[in-house]
């Protein structure tokens, strides 16, 4: 069992844990993530490591609620504790001192950049840094990425902070005007798309891709992508990879193999919608 | 053979085996075989003859020594015959459902020339559900010589390895990366074939040993191979496994609906994904399903897709008398209504315009000359294809090694397919210390040969760790 030892609400439907897991945090690289349990009835779900802490022994973990284990997982408190937490697991972000190199993060994929943009900055790269999300309220760890970056550029879809519009419109202007040797880029699949879009092909755009995922050990071949026209498993050969030469049509479509059993699923889970069983985690407690 | 003993006469046929009726059972996951009663198997033990050379022992991988234990059943000292069975075999309630005897311990049993063999899984089974319906306790004292060995995963090969070990005083760890032990016995194997309460009780006992099994332990990742060494381990036994599964390269082949054995096999069964939504991941099969393959594994997916619903189908390249599959599995899953397609292998598989599978396409063959493994090689004939309308596309057409380990371990030497190379004999790698046996040496193979492999290795490791 591991133990949840803070939660921060940082946004609607956007928390935090910090997760007491000693092993995986004397392990942990940027670029991974781990995959946790909640309880017996459980599914498997996987979660990028946002950040960790080797003396303390933590792993922070952030999470939007999207579906029903991600409903449950908001509902526990610090204190609580989790069946199951897996990691550390996928490759680590290649880290090398490329010379300028722009991080973008959108929603909840600011986390996930987090550690990759820090550990680019200890290796010397000037870190140009954009997040975005649909609206101020909605955007989170701007304090952190501007502590790690040597400029941070904010976008909103309604204007409501930084400028009006989509992290790939900021990097269409930053591309015109300084040279650009790596860009990595985390968030929905429709922003990572957008942004390899407008990246030229020279520019080696690194995306992390979120497939759906089992055991997270190369066993089982659900989490398959296509990236340079060759399937590849995401959760051992990536998750990150070269964004100009991934299948995202796939990666779309894939994403939706279990749509109606999720909608089903929360339909079932979700407070006040039939039968509300929410608050059942809180048997981790006895 | 007992020639000089006065004839006795020989029932001809193994007592049948009762079976949960094939209507009923392909509606749900409860066990298909019931087990002998005591009558029943004091009645079979009964037709074995005791043959001094006893040839069935040469058919069972670890030896157990078959006409003692199944004399034991006649005489009805179920203890003793199930402590008999237990100086060679850890799992005997697992190899008793699964070993494919009709090509091991059962294909050399003298009876079985004329008639039908002694049914010596049966009865293997029979002993070991006996005893744990005793609820006997029968945790030995144990004398702990103070080292260190850790095994890495928890499937037949490496539980076994740590149980041989554990019974020999050494501190076990082993280190599993699922959340539960039992590699494919609890994540492959489904439910109405091994109840997993069959496996957790096993790996109970073992545990009673002493040996510590730690869940959510990817090694490679959390621990290497080269830094367990370091942490004081004093040798390392390595029982990973062939849970890569293989695809075909066909087009289609990623569109929604195709599954590996794998993944459709681990929801089901580790997930549990037929008790949705109690439990939360979702499994999907619509009303056709495609297996493809013709081993244990396809049968497995197909009798469960039957069992969630879906008509199914096994699409195998050659023919019924080629099939890997135990007999049983392939018998019963006749029974159950899964309707098989031989000669026939698929080249593409087509979708809608969300991406779903809508057909599968295959080319028809024929079988031409026996090739070097004595098997006829399957040819295609040319413009011959036919398709099929399903929902899902289940490829079970072999796994190979995993890759985290050797990945992260420089000095391990593998061989192109990525099986750890080691001695046939003790399991030895090309490190110091380092030793390893079952499916990610020998690609996949059979529970029972993955235990033999981590017995071996355990007298191996103890030689090297006393000398
Ligand atoms: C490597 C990786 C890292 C990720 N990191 C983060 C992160 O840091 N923060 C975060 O909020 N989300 C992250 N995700 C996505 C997160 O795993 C899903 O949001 C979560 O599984 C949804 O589960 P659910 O039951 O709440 O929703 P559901 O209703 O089941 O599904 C909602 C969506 O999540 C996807 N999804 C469902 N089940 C899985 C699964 N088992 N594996 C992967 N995706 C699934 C589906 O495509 C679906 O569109 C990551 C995914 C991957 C693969
Ligand atoms: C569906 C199916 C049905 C089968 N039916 C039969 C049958 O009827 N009869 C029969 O004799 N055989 C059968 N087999 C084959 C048999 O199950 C295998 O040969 C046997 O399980 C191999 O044992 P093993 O211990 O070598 O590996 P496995 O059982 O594969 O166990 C390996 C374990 O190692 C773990 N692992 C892998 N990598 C790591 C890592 N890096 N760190 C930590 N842990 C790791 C895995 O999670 C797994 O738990 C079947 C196989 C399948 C898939
Ligand atoms: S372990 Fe398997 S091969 Fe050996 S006697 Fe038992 S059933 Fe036969
Ligand atoms: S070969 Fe058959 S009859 Fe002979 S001892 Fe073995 S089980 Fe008994
Ligand atoms: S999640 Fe199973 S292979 Fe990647």
């Amino acid at each position: 069992m591991f133990e949840i030892l803070l939660k921060e609400e940082l946004a609607p439907k956007i928390k935090l844990f910090k997760v007491l897991a000693p092993e995986l945090a004397r392990k942990a690289e940027p670029g991974q993530f781990i995959i946790l349990r909640i309880d017996e009835e459980g599914e498997r779900i996987p979660l990028t490591i946002a950040d960790f802490d080797r003396d303390a022994g933590t792993i922070t973990i952030i999470f939007q609620e999207v579906g029903k284990t991600t409903d449950i997982l908001g509902t526990l408190e610090a204190g609580d504790f989790l069946q199951d937490f897996v990691g550390p697991l996928g490759m680590e972000s290649e880290i090398e001192n490329y010379g300028t190199v722009v991080c973008i993060g959108g929603g909840v994929g600011v986390a996930p950049v987090f550690p990759i943009a820090r550990a680019l900055k200890e290796a010397g790269n000037t870190v140009i840094s954009i997040i975005g999300a649909r609206t101020a309220d909605m955007l989170i760890w701007k304090q952190e990425m501007s502590h790690i970056s040597s400029r941070l550029h904010v976008a909103t879809d309604d204007g409501s902070l930084g400028q009006k519009g989509f992290v790939s419109d900021v990097l269409l202007e930053i591309l015109g005007k300084t040279r650009v040797d790596r860009i990595i880029a985390i968030g929905p699949v429709p922003m990572m798309e957008a942004v390899c879009k407008v990246t030229p092909e020279d520019i080696t755009t690194m995306v992390s891709l979120n497939p759906i995922m089992v055991d997270g050990t190369g066993m089982c071949g659900a989490c398959r992508v296509e990236v340079d026209k060759k399937t590849r498993f995401a959760c051992v050969d990536g998750p990150e990879f070269d964004g100009h030469k991934v299948n995202w049509e796939l990666v779309k479509m894939r994403a939706k193999m279990f749509a109606k059993e999720e909608k089903e699923a929360l339909s079932y889970h979700r407070c006040g919608e039939g039968e509300c069983q929410c608050h059942r985690t809180n048997q981790n407690e006895k | 053979m007992s020639q000089d003993k006065p004839k006795r006469k020989i029932i001809p046929n193994k007592h049948p085996m009762p079976f949960q009726d094939p209507e009923i059972r392909n509606h749900n996951f409860d066990e298909v075989a019931l087990g002998y009663s005591e009558d029943t198997a004091v009645l079979e033990a009964s037709r074995c003859i005791h043959c001094k050379n006893s040839p069935c022992v040469e058919g069972c991988p670890v030896g157990i020594d078959i006409p003692a234990f199944i004399k034991m059943i006649s005489e009805r000292d179920f203890a003793g015959a199930i402590n008999k069975i237990k100086e060679k075999n850890y799992l005997p309630a697992i190899c008793g459902r699964v070993c494919p005897q009709e090509s091991q311990c059962e294909s050399k049993c003298t009876i079985g020339k004329k008639n039908e063999p002694v049914a010596i899984g049966r009865l293997e089974r029979f002993v070991a559900d006996w005893e744990m319906a005793q609820g006997i306790d029968s945790t030995p004292d144990i004398k702990p010589n103070g080292k260190k060995v850790a095994i890495v995963g928890s499937g037949p090969s490496g539980l076994t390895t740590a149980a041989c070990l554990g019974l020999k005083g050494y501190q076990v760890t082993v280190f599993e990366a699922l959340h539960v032990a039992g590699g494919v016995l609890i994540y492959g194997i489904p439910e109405f074939r091994l109840p997993k309460q069959i496996v957790a009780r096993e790996i109970e006992n073992i545990s009673k040993l002493g040996v510590d099994i730690r869940v959510n332990a990817v090694v490679g990742k959390l621990n290497s191979i080269d830094e367990l060494l370091e942490q004081g381990y004093d040798a390392v036994y390595i029982g990973t496994g062939a849970g890569l599964p293989y695809f075909m390269n066909i087009p289609g082949e990623n569109l929604n609906g195709v599954y590996s054995a794998n993944e459709f096999l681990t929801r089901n069964n580790l997930m549990k994904a037929y008790k949705f939504p109690d439990y939360l991941t979702p499994i999907r099969v619509g009303d056709r399903v495609a297996v493809i393959g013709g081993g244990n594994v396809a049968m497995d997916s197909a009798r469960t897709a039957l069992r969630l619903g879906a008509e199914s189908h096994i699409i195998y390249r050659r023919t019924l008398k080629e099939m890997p599959a135990r007999h049983e599995e392939i018998e019963h899953a006749m029974e159950e209504g899964v309707n098989f397609e031989y000669l026939a292998s698929p080249i593409e598989i087509k979708g809608n315009e969300e991406g779903r599978v809508t057909s599968i396409i295959c080319q028809k063959y024929e079988l031409g000359e026996a090739d070097e493994s004595g098997r006829r090689k399957p040819i295609p004939i040319p413009g011959e294809t036919f398709e099929i309308p399903v929902d899902t596309v289940i490829m079970a057409i072999g796994q190979g090694p995993n890759p985290l380990v050797p990945q992260t371990t420089p000095d391990l030497e593998t061989n192109k397919w990525g099986n750890i190379i080691a001695d046939a004999q003790t399991g030895a790698t090309s490190m110091e210390g380092v030793y390893a046996g079952g499916d990610v040496v020998t690609g996949a193979a059979t529970v029972i040969l993955a235990m033999g492999a981590g017995k071996a290795a355990a007298d191996a490791i103890d030689e090297y760790l006393k000398g």
